[in-house]
């Protein structure tokens, strides 16, 4: 018997693939068996009611897409009455994913979501800190900490944090959240990109600028959280244009513990039960008894096989 | 036809009505210089759709053509007797053009049925259909659902040229009151067609409005509907990524009670109330 759990801090997770925050929702009951995945989480919950960016709020380019969707959100009472109560029919952990523009709100809703039914909160720091002129907390090792430190006050649940891509800084952000409290590491959330429409010289989204995600941005994506998994004990879930299980293997090699997928889903609603089931013909294709085997068997050791390749080659 | 892993699933008496399906395609043809018929070999749990749901298309890579996301496409035309479903649809860009390279026996794999589509209700016995261009793909099933409930129905179809206005036939045939106007002969012009509503209410009256893909005829019917009082519904376009209601691409605004709320067009549409509808 195959084993596909994972273990993300204290929680096992009976596989390791689960949807990224905001490209997933109660609807996709109506597509497959949502009991299926490894966990669910939510799109990103505000603590206010909000309505997002103008539109057009998406775009494609070449192999992926642009979205400037904003955080629309219901405001956290009304996620509290219909989508809490939702996920609790499938054992699957429920992750809610927060954000705030700033260190107190970010705690206090952390707070108001800590409740029965919610297994993990996913801190979505990659949205603009109005105490630092709009900067995201996650661009900064500084502001990620200062904001961490009262999250991990706020709840005993797990913390993941979820980092951003528009940053230099990748691993000194990633070790300043995983020394400041969080229990995993989101790596990550969309890279800041844009696209121009040359007939009317308008920029194709209706806020100028937007995430790239899909597969065009999985070799950045794959880069960051390698990184991460090098330079933090705590366990990180890769997510950035898997949709493949060759992708997840990927991931998984590189040191992460599970992965999320996002954009592939809005190509083929079902595709993480087809990785669920694919993964495990892989594991036995491989002769491997459990996904644990697999998390961050990466061979990248410096070797000098440079000529020892070329010898061998006829 | 290959049905793909999603399967219904009584499980959590969730509604699994949403169907990924790789169909046959039966013909894929012109109708005139920009418009294109695509006929699908379809299963009846396909055909369990309305008429406004819409389906999303997963257009075929090509060599010109390297198209990401679904395409969202209203259903022309569903026909459970004879398993097939049609789209009618205008090529527009890269996803569309790589449709029309499909021929007969070619696999497309389609989503859905998907939305909310529009409401015949019972005492809406004189139906009006008001379409422009494409916007008629979108309404044409209306047309069949009217006879099957054996409403009155009457299309004002509205093109640029004579050449342009589809379906004229088809309508005709299910008994419908064909009225059409086109730019050429300088009768679509939006006086004119107020006169032709106007003349069509006082002689035997309008209980319900639809439409679709005409800013001017949007206005013009909410003109009308709010001096008589007479109800209507719109189906709507946005650009899409996931088509099932997750990523809130797709939002437009409508105004409602006093404000301006907004709703997702794959979701709570692509039909919506005719009043709430603001144009763009
Ligand atoms: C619910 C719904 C029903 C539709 N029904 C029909 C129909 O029956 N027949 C028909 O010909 N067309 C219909 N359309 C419009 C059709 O979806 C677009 O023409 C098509 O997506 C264009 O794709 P493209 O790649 O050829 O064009 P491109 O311009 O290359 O498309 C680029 C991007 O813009 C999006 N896009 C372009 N035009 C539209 C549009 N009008 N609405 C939404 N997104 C758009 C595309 O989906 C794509 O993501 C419908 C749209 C919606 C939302
Ligand atoms: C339409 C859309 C909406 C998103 N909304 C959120 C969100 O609310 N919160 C968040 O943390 N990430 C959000 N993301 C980012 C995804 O969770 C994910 O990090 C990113 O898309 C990269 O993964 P992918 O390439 O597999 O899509 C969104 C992405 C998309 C495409
Ligand atoms: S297209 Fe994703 S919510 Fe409508």
């Amino acid at each position: 018997m195959l084993d596909l759990t994972t273990q993300i801090g204290s929680l096992t997770l009976k596989n390791p693939i689960m949807p990224a925050s905001g490209t997933f929702s109660e609807d996709l009951a109506q597509v497959f068996d949502l009991g299926a995945l490894g966990a669910h989480v939510t799109k990103t919950v505000t603590r206010e009611k909000r309505s997002g960016n103008p539109t057009p709020r998406v775009c494609e380019v070449r192999g992926s897409m642009l979205n400037s969707i904003g955080i629309p959100s219901k405001g956290i009472e009304a996620f509290k009455a219909a989508v809490i109560p939702f996920y609790a029919r499938y054992d699957a952990p429920l992750v809610v994913s927060i954000s705030a523009g700033s260190t107190d709100e970010f705690a206090t809703l952390c707070e108001e979501v800590s409740v029965p039914g919610v297994a993990a909160v996913e801190v979505n720091i990659s949205c603009p800190n109005i105490e630092e002129d709009g900067k995201a907390f996650a661009m900064r090792p500084s502001t990620t900490e200062a904001v961490m430190r009262k999250l991990r006050d706020a709840t005993d649940l797990p913390l993941w944090a979820k980092l951003t891509p528009n940053t230099g800084e990748t691993t000194e952000v990633a070790k300043a959240a995983a020394e400041t409290g969080a229990d995993a590491l989101v790596v990550s959330n969309t890279l800041l990109a844009m696209a121009i429409d040359i007939k009317t010289r308008r920029p194709k989204l209706g806020n100028l600028m937007g995430g790239l995600s899909g597969p065009a941005f999985k070799p950045i994506a794959l880069r960051m959280a390698y990184q991460c998994a090098k330079s933090v004990e705590i366990p990180v879930i890769g997510c950035g244009g898997i949709s493949s299980v060759e992708d997840v293997i990927e991931y998984l090699i590189a040191g992460c513990a599970a992965v999320q997928v996002g954009t592939a889903t809005f190509i083929e609603p079902a595709i993480m039960v087809r990785m669920i089931d694919e993964l495990n013909t892989y594991l036995q294709s491989q002769g491997l008894s459990s996904v644990a085997e697999l998390v961050g068997s990466i061979e990248d050791e410096q070797a000098s096989d440079g000529l020892i390749f070329m010898e061998a080659a006829p | 036809m290959n049905i793909s892993a999603l399967q219904t699933h009584p499980k959590f008496g969730q509604p699994h009505s949403i169907h990924e399906v790789e169909c046959a395609i039966k013909s894929n043809q012109p109708v005139n210089d920009e418009y294109r018929l695509l006929i699908l070999d379809a299963p009846s749990e396909l055909l369990d759709c309305e008429p406004g749901q819409f389906f999303h298309l997963l257009c075929p890579l090509t060599r010109n053509q390297q198209p990401y996301l679904r395409r969202p496409m209203s259903i022309y035309g569903y026909y459970p007797d004879k398993g097939e479903l049609h789209f009618l649809y205008k090529v527009a860009g890269e996803g569309t053009a790589a449709i029309g390279t499909l021929g007969t026996g070619d696999k497309l794999n389609v989503l859905g049925p998907l939305g909310r589509g529009f409401d015949i209700l019972p005492d809406w016995r004189n139906l009006l259909l008001v379409a422009r261009g494409v916007g008629l793909a979108t309404l044409a099933p209306l047309a069949l659902e009217a006879r099957r409930l054996d409403r009155k129905l009457t299309a004002i179809c509205s093109a640029r040229s004579e050449h342009f206005l589809l379906s004229l036939d088809y309508f005709r045939n299910l008994g419908v009151n064909v009225i059409p106007l086109t730019d050429e002969t300088a009768t679509s012009d939006i006086n004119n067609m107020r006169a032709i509503i106007e003349k069509l209410l006082a002689e035997d009256g309008i209980d319900a409005m639809y439409t679709c893909g005409s800013n001017r005829i949007l206005k013009l019917l909410q003109s009308i509907g709010k001096a008589h009082d007479i109800p209507g519904q719109i189906a709507l376009e946005q650009q899409m990524a996931c088509g099932i209601g997750m990523c809130q691409c797709c939002v437009r605004a409508f105004r409602r009670d006093g404000d301006v709320v907004n709703e997702r067009v794959c979701k709570e549409g692509p039909v919506f109330d005719l009043q709430e509808a603001i144009g763009c």
